[in-house]
């Protein structure tokens, strides 16, 4: 097996809201161009985990965070927000855009980065839009409102969307929740066609979808990590009585 | 349970009269101004300068006065009334200043009008010496408009829903570009909405402009912003009981075309309302 | 880095636009207190504060505050005993009785009446409800107090019914759910659990409108006949401390007692107006909780 290169390293991460502290001392390190998992039932801080990597807790005035987190072995306190955000973009739960047209949605990202040029910005929509697989289906509809696409597509035009500001590593918050079984396959699609010049973070409720998607699974129980490990390896025999627990559907 | 549902309709029944006893007089008012004043608008009375002491001839300097200074409101309190807003809603963290602000935004709604005529008096016309003039009056407007664009402009950016700021932010746009291009765009229907409404109050007033702009008999137009305006509600004060012998139906002419003015700006906000009301998208 | 730049500049302007409505307000207060000042040290405040008589021509001048002062709180009086009555009775059928196109319909009429200029309303006044009430009661003369607290109460009407109707509309739909699962009537309901818990809205409606009401300066100016003496009845003519100050001021001298005087009367005024607000801006929040 050839070494893995780190991407993302978390130093004894510790994350609250007011007096509330929802993760405590996570020590994670995060391989370049993997997927990796982040299972674990409601409230176990898995959303928290994958926001405080792009300081989107931040939005949010009462967090506070202690420990380190490090990017391509930087620590993100000496990175902006706005180049950090956009190295590590993140797909939403609910598939959100904007009331503007598809093309608006995915153009809007390289456009606040300063991309000019009709054509230039076109190429790039045109390419994130590929890349998420959503092209095909709205090549000949680049104006109309982005409402008006089905839950999957707005999904993927999520991911375009993301793609548009080349990231270095896309983080996803429980990305097909809100979506039936079939878009939800499309999603998975386009994040398996991704994985080659991608690192990518999936947090999700649903351990098969971990099953399907993920080379390696964090389980986060009450803010703390339990086990880490491949995800072969974590579903057939986790180490730890409550990763079982969990994954046999005994709780969660 | 029968004795309840008469008393059900007795009350009813009075709460309907009492409203129909404030409804009868507004529209009475209405058709009053109406009925009387109609018959003197004529193209004359609207397009040319007052004669003879104000009674003969038109009302041409008031309206344009009017709304020359509706005008001068507007660009002196849309920016600051908008800004102030942005930083309330956006910026704002919860600390003694911005508790501050709120609390000044609270006292400037409830300070009465002439209050703000007596301030303008000394800051703009003495203080900073601009005399009797369009920018001293517009000013003192601006600043009594403030509160209720500062309001209108409030809710409208609470309105836009926080997840067009959360996408902004996470594709790594600043502040202000969030700002900017995924909560102004989204807010400008209801800053129209309350601008225009504030607008139309200005452009009603008269407490403020007494001491700041509005010239009793002044049958030109204004030259430049330091010249004295005559103004439709002022003149309007002035002919009904300042100029002895007026003639009536020029003086209800005067509060037609006044009522007019302040109804057609309602409507634009109405109208703008409603339309972006459809175009909503989300 | 232009862009940076760029931002910084904007947010800078974002923070000084928030930080002038405070110096405003600030410099309205600082200007009234300073020009009034002046007029202490050349004439009494007790006998500003309590003296009977506003002769401010005479010589040598009177700046008594109590006739103005008197003639404030009569008109205010007889517009809020006139208006809050009709304005919460309206707000109650706007609120929970009319029908939805009806609801619609008058709530824009409200609005009109919100429109109307207050110069407008004070002409009606001089040219008919003046002369209305003279014939109609007898009077010595129209342009009197009631008249005045007749316009005044029409005009404070918009924000009282306006600010009822949200206290009483914002009255959770559970409270009523649960008079009605009790058998109560819709009035029932209405009379003894909605408008009690809309209380706090309602009082921040009054007040707000008795602040509309004793700020209110063109309409009194115009017909309350404008005499500075200290009323015996709201039929008689008499003088608000707002008609005072704008009725005057262009006859004033800058820099001379009279001047400074009338900055004074407009001290009183704005902290009246910002008591009666403060109590609002309190009952309102604790209607919001």
């Amino acid at each position: 097996m050839v070494k893995q290169e780190t991407i993302i390293k978390t130093v004894g991460l510790n994350c609250c809201y007011g007096s509330l502290c929802v993760l405590k001392d996570v020590n994670l390190e995060i391989y370049k161009n993997e997927i990796l998992g982040i299972i674990g039932p409601a409230n176990s801080g898995k959303t928290t985990f994958l926001r405080a990597l792009n300081k989107l807790n931040y939005l949010n005035s009462s967090y506070s965070q202690k420990g380190d987190i490090y990017f391509s072995n930087e620590s993100i306190k000496n990175i902006g927000e706005n180049i950090l955000r956009r190295k590590i973009g993140i797909i939403f739960a609910l598939p959100q855009v904007l009331p503007v047209s598809i093309f608006d949605n995915v153009a809007y990202g390289p456009k606040v980065h300063g991309v000019t040029g009709k054509n230039t910005i076109s190429q790039v929509v045109e390419n994130a839009l590929k890349k998420a697989y959503l092209w095909d289906e709205v090549k000949d509809r680049l104006n109309e409102p982005a409402v008006r696409l089905s839950g999957g597509q707005q999904q993927r035009l999520c991911i375009a969307r993301t793609l548009a500001v080349e990231p270095d590593v896309i983080l996803y918050d429980e990305p097909c929740s809100g979506l039936d079984p079939i878009s939800t396959a499309k999603v998975e699609d386009a994040m398996q066609q991704l994985k080659e010049s991608y690192t990518q973070i999936l947090v999700t409720n649903n351990t098969k979808q971990a099953a399907r998607v993920t080379e390696r699974c964090v389980f986060l129980l009450m803010g703390e990590v339990i086990e880490v490990g491949e995800t072969d390896a974590l579903f057939t025999e986790p180490q730890d009585k409550r990763t079982d627990d969990y994954i046999t559907g005994r709780f969660g | 349970m029968n004795a309840a549902r008469i008393r059900q309709k007795i009350a009813f029944l009075v709460l309907a009269i009492a409203t129909l006893l404030i409804v009868i007089p507004i529209l009475l008012t209405i058709f009053y101004i109406v009925k009387n004043g109609i018959s003197a608008v004529t193209w004359t009375f609207i397009t040319q300068s007052p004669r003879n002491g104000m009674k003969e001839g038109g009302i041409f300097p008031a309206i344009v006065g009017t709304i020359v200074l509706v005008i001068g409101t507007m660009l002196f309190s849309l920016p600051v009334g908008v800004l102030s807003a942005i930083y309330l809603v956006e910026y704002a963290k919860d600390n003694f200043f911005t508790r501050l602000v709120k609390l000044s935004v609270v006292n400037l709604s409830g300070i009465p009008s002439i209050i703000y005529g007596l301030f303008g008096f000394t800051l703009f016309v003495l203080l900073m010496k601009l005399g009797t003039s369009i920018l001293a009056g517009s000013l003192t407007l601006a600043i009594m408009s403030l509160p209720v664009i500062i309001t209108a402009t409030k809710e409208a950016l609470e309105s836009v829903p926080f997840s067009f700021r959360e996408i902004s932010f996470s594709l790594g746009a600043t502040k202000w570009q969030t700002i900017r291009y995924c909560v102004l765009p989204y807010a400008i229907p209801g800053i129209l909405t309350g601008t225009v409404l504030s607008l139309s109050r200005a452009a009603g007033e008269t407490a403020p402009i007494l001491f700041t702009v509005a010239a009793f008999y002044l049958p030109r137009l204004p030259r430049s912003v330091f010249d004295q305006v005559m103004a439709l509600p002022y003149h309007l004060y002035t002919i009904s009981t300042q100029v002895p012998n007026m003639p009536m139906e020029l003086s209800f002419a005067t509060g037609f075309v006044l009522i007019a003015l302040v109804f057609i700006m309602n409507l634009v906000s109405i109208i703008l309302r409603a339309h972006y009301r459809k175009k909503k998208l989300w | 880095m232009f862009r940076r730049i760029n931002e910084k500049i904007i947010e800078s302007c974002i923070k000084l636009s928030g930080l002038l409505v405070i110096i405003f307000v600030f410099l309205i207060f600082l200007f009234l207190l300073k020009d009034s000042i002046s007029l202490f040290g050349q004439y009494p405040i007790g006998q500003f504060l309590f003296g009977r008589n506003w002769l401010p021509i005479s010589e040598p001048p009177k700046f008594g505050i109590v006739p103005l002062l008197l003639g404030s709180i009569y008109v205010t009086i007889g517009a809020i005993v006139i208006c809050v009555p009709f304005g919460v009775a309206a707000a109650m059928f706007i609120a929970e009785v009319a029908p939805g196109y009806l609801k619609h319909v008058l709530k824009s009429l409200i609005e009109i009446l919100a429109s109307i200029p207050s110069v407008v309303l004070g002409f009606i006044g001089i040219v008919w409800l003046g002369p209305f009430l003279r014939n109609t009661f007898g009077l010595k003369t129209g342009m009197c107090g009631l008249t005045g607290s007749l316009l005044l109460a029409f005009m404070a009407l918009p924000t009282i019914i306006s600010i009822c109707e949200d206290a009483l509309v914002g009255v959770p739909r559970t409270y009523k759910e649960a008079a009605f699962g009790l058998g109560a009537t819709h009035w029932q309901t209405l009379w003894r659990i909605i408008l009690p818990a809309a209380s706090s809205g309602i009082i921040a409606a009054v007040m707000l409108g008795i602040g509309r009401v004793i700020g209110e300066t063109m309409v009194v100016m115009m017909v309350t006949g404008n005499a500075p003496v200290i009323p015996k009845s709201i039929l008689e003519p008499l003088r608000t401390l707002t008609a005072t100050i704008a009725g005057e001021m262009g006859e004033t001298v800058g820099g001379s007692e009279h001047y400074f005087a009338l900055f004074a009367v407009g001290v009183v005024l704005f902290i009246i107006t910002f008591m009666i607000n403060l109590v609002a801006d309190v009952c309102m929040r604790r209607a919001k909780k």
